[in-house]
């Protein structure tokens, strides 16, 4: 039972980085918009993912160094997060709709209007 | 008083005549136009003779003792409106006002008598000359026209109706010369008389302006008035100077004194009883008329005096060696007139006034006669002027020889022919006046003297004596001139015998007329010298003259042995003169004579400097060229440095305009801008347009940030 690996904050934290990572990416790289938005919602959900391994791991820390079972700071920020997430994404999926009804595209490099 | 009242008349029957002759002459008959013409200048002649009488009776009276008498006709120039007003040199107001107004006094009335006389003389003689000669009328229409403007000359009452005539004279001159007009050289001479005379008259003008603006008035008699009454405060005035010298100028003009003589040899190429009555007798006196009608303002001005007197010695020395060697028959008798003018302006500048009168009065004669009696030898040469081609004619010619021998004993200054008396008067001023201060010009008139009188029997000895040297034809066709050549020849001969016992002089015992007829006119120079407080040097000269008869008589008797010197000089030269003879001159002093010959080079010299017609080259010669030569420097160097500084002003703006185009506008207006747009290019890029591109720029920037703060 001891080739099992503990599984540590740090598992944690490496996996939201690379969800992180992987959002970033999609987010610069992608050209449909909705990939686009898909993407942020893994960069928050990695965000998520963060707050969620610290939380647990200050759930461990005694609690005269701010930890103990009550420190639940870091799920309820996560709370706040999916909720923000949610609301992102109806606005993004809004901006969408409009910009599409404008352009008739999806792509991402079609929005330059602003562009020089 | 029936002639002095209408003494306009004098002149206006010539000029009828001339009118006459101006629209009608060219369908009249010759011998109606002779009757017209020499009608009025006989009508002329009676009447000035008339008037001369009347006058002398009239200023004998004792209310208008020795005053002259002036009628006015109307008043020309001016009126009392005060328009013509201007201010005079003492600060007061005068007008200018010309009359044509009329004088009579002795001078004028001797001038009145010898022109209205010879003039009539001259006008028969040309009926016989000009006989076969075409353009007759318009011959005795400019000779009438002449008339009118000298006897205008001479009767005016002031100085501007004086000009009038003055011009005239000058007009009828060229008219006359040029009357060949079909030759060039006539016209030419009548031209060069013209422009000569012109320049005279600057200065003649020049001095009455002079005149006007001192003394207020133009008249001769309130100018003569003026001059005396302030005698004393205007002796050697410099404004009257100049007034007077510039009246010379003019005097120098008409009257051919140098420099402006030159038009007088010229002049020859007009007819020759042209000659005789314009350039002899009368209008060539016109010069010393002003002059003397002027006497009061020169004895005011010796220094312009001094300027006569030696300027007329001059001439008469010059044009006297001039005349010494010509060929021209009529050249010779042209540089003779020239000559004896010098004496007669010799004789005004010392003083001498009634002397030159004197003079002009008899030279009017014999020399009237001597050009006469040379017209009567070309007509009987059928043409010739040329001394070389004559000879031995004093058989087949006789009246003209021996009249033309009486005027050359005339002119050489012979006792007692007239030029004897006059000349001699000329030459006792001149040594003894002033005490002595003249003597130099004495010697100058007196080799002058002996010139004359060489020259003077050169010419009979050439023209009638020693071998004949002309073409056979001519010598076939050689016969007397007819009555009406002859006839004034004669009279005049009788005139040149008599005229000089007029002013028989007091030291051979004498009453001399002549001066004493005169003195009213020139009385005023004893005034004058008194005013300067001069009265006991003037008694003491009358008494000085009075003891010096023996100096007199001396001076008498080496003018006539001059004369005679000249005469046997002459005669030993000439009187066998055959074809091919040498001049003595010629053979002493070749170079002299070729001089002389030349009239030394002054037509040249005048060519040369003032005509303009000579170049080196490209550049002209002369005043002309100096003009043409301040041209080029007015043009290419004052221009040049004008359009110079155009130029640099130009490259300035050139050098500005660059400078503001390229540095202020290029650096200082354009850097800015040239510096944003090249740092916009970076800082476009943060709005580009590109969504992902934003989202790339933050996520660096985010990882800059980590970081920083992860490694510093």
């Amino acid at each position: 039972m001891d080739a099992l690996l503990h599984i540590t904050t740090l598992h944690y934290l490496v996996l939201g980085a690379a969800l992180f990572l992987l959002g970033v990416i999609g987010v610069l790289t992608r050209r449909n918009v909705v990939i686009v938005l898909m993407s942020i919602e893994l960069i928050l959900n990695a965000v998520n993912l963060n707050l969620v391994a610290f939380s647990r791991y200050w759930q461990g820390m005694p609690a005269r160094l701010g930890g103990g079972p009550g420190a639940l700071h870091g799920q309820v920020f996560a709370i706040f997060v999916i909720t923000d997430a949610a609301a992102e994404a109806a606005v993004g999926l809004g901006i969408l709709i409009a910009f599409f009804r404008n352009k008739e595209t999806v792509n991402v490099d079609e929005v330059n209007l602003l562009k020089w | 008083m029936l002639f002095l009242d209408h003494i306009y008349l004098i002149p206006l029957f010539p000029a009828v005549g001339a009118a006459l002759m101006f629209f009608f002459g060219r369908r009249l008959q010759k011998s109606t136009v002779s009757a017209v013409c020499v009608g009025t200048i006989v009508l002329a002649f009676l009447m000035a003779c008339g008037a001369v009488w009347q006058y002398t009776n009239w200023s004998a009276t004792p209310e208008h003792l020795h005053q002259p008498y002036q009628t006015i006709l109307y008043t020309w120039l001016g009126t009392d409106t005060g328009h013509l007003n201007y201010q005079k040199s003492d600060g007061s107001s005068a007008s200018l006002q010309a009359d044509a107004g009329f004088l009579l006094d002795p001078l004028s009335s001797i001038w009145l008598l010898f022109v209205t006389g010879v003039g009539m003389l001259i006008h028969i003689y040309s009926t016989g000359y000009m006989a076969h000669e075409g353009g007759y009328y318009r011959f005795f229409g400019y000779l009438n026209l002449f008339m009118f403007s000298m006897l205008t000359l001479i009767l005016a009452n002031n100085y501007v109706l004086m000009f009038v005539g003055w011009e005239g004279v000058g007009l009828c001159s060229y008219l006359l010369i040029g009357f060949y007009f079909h030759r060039k050289s006539a016209t030419d001479a009548g031209n060069k008389a013209f422009i000569v005379n012109r320049i005279g008259d600057a200065g003649f003008i020049l001095g009455m302006f002079f005149i006007a603006w001192l003394c207020g008035s133009l008249r001769f008699m309130d100018v003569t008035g003026f001059a005396r009454e302030h005698a004393a405060s205007l002796m050697g005035n410099p404004y009257v100077t100049a007034a007077t010298l510039l009246l010379f100028v003019g005097a120098c003009g008409k009257s051919a004194q140098i420099p402006l003589y030159v038009w007088l040899p010229d002049a020859m190429e007009g007819p020759t009883p042209v000659s005789a009555l314009i350039h002899a007798a009368t209008m060539v006196t016109a010069g010393v008329y002003m002059v003397a009608r002027s006497n009061a303002l020169f004895v005011l001005a010796p220094k312009s005096m001094l300027v006569v007197a030696i300027v007329g010695a001059l001439t008469a020395v010059f044009a006297a060696s001039i005349g010494l060697v010509q060929n021209d028959i009529k050249r010779v008798l042209a540089y003779s007139t020239v000559s004896q003018l010098g004496y007669m302006f010799l004789a005004l500048g010392v003083g001498a006034f009634s002397a030159a009168v004197f003079h002009v009065f008899t030279h009017a004669f014999f020399k009237a006669l001597l050009f006469l009696g040379a017209g009567s030898v070309i007509h009987a040469m059928s043409g010739e002027q040329n001394m070389r081609n004559m000879g031995d004619l004093h058989k087949r010619i006789p009246v003209t020889h021996w009249t033309m021998f009486i005027a050359t004993l005339a002119i050489a200054g012979i006792f007692p022919f007239a030029g004897f008396f006059s000349k001699d008067a000329i030459l006792w001023e001149t040594w003894s006046r002033e005490g002595g201060a003249y003597r130099i010009l004495w010697c100058v008139g007196y080799a002058t003297a002996l010139m004359t009188a060489f020259y003077m029997f050169r010419l009979m000895y050439l023209t009638f004596h020693g071998h004949p040297r002309m073409s056979h034809e001519i010598e076939h066709h050689i016969h007397e001139s007819p009555k009406s050549m002859t006839l004034p020849l004669v009279v005049l001969a009788i005139c040149a015998v008599g005229a000089g016992w007029l002013g028989w002089p007091h030291s051979l015992g004498g009453s001399d007329h002549f001066t004493k007829f005169l003195e009213p006119v020139f009385a005023g120079e004893a005034q004058a010298l008194t005013a300067e407080g001069k009265a006991g040097q003037l008694a003491a000269a009358e008494k000085e003259e009075e003891h010096n008869t023996g100096t007199e008589w001396l001076l008498m008797g080496l003018s006539l042995a001059a004369a005679f010197t000249g005469w046997a000089m002459a005669w030993r030269s000439y009187r066998h003169a055959d074809k091919g003879y040498t001049e003595p001159i010629a053979a002493a002093a070749p170079l002299v004579y070729d001089t002389l010959l030349n009239k030394y080079y002054v037509d040249e010299g005048y060519d040369y400097v003032f005509t303009g017609r000579r170049k080196i080259g490209n550049v002209r010669l002369g005043v002309l060229g100096l003009g043409e030569a301040s041209s080029w420097f007015d043009s290419h160097v004052i221009d040049g440095a004008v359009n110079g500084a155009g130029r640099i002003t130009r490259l300035t703006a050139t050098f500005s305009s660059w400078w503001d185009r390229w540095i202020i506008d290029g650096i200082g207006v354009n850097g800015p801008a040239i510096l944003a747009r090249m740092l916009s290019y970076p800082a476009r890029l943060f709005e580009w347009g590109l969504v992902q591109w934003y989202a790339l720029v933050m996520t660096a920037g985010l990882v800059g940030f980590v970081f920083y703060y992860v490694y510093h």
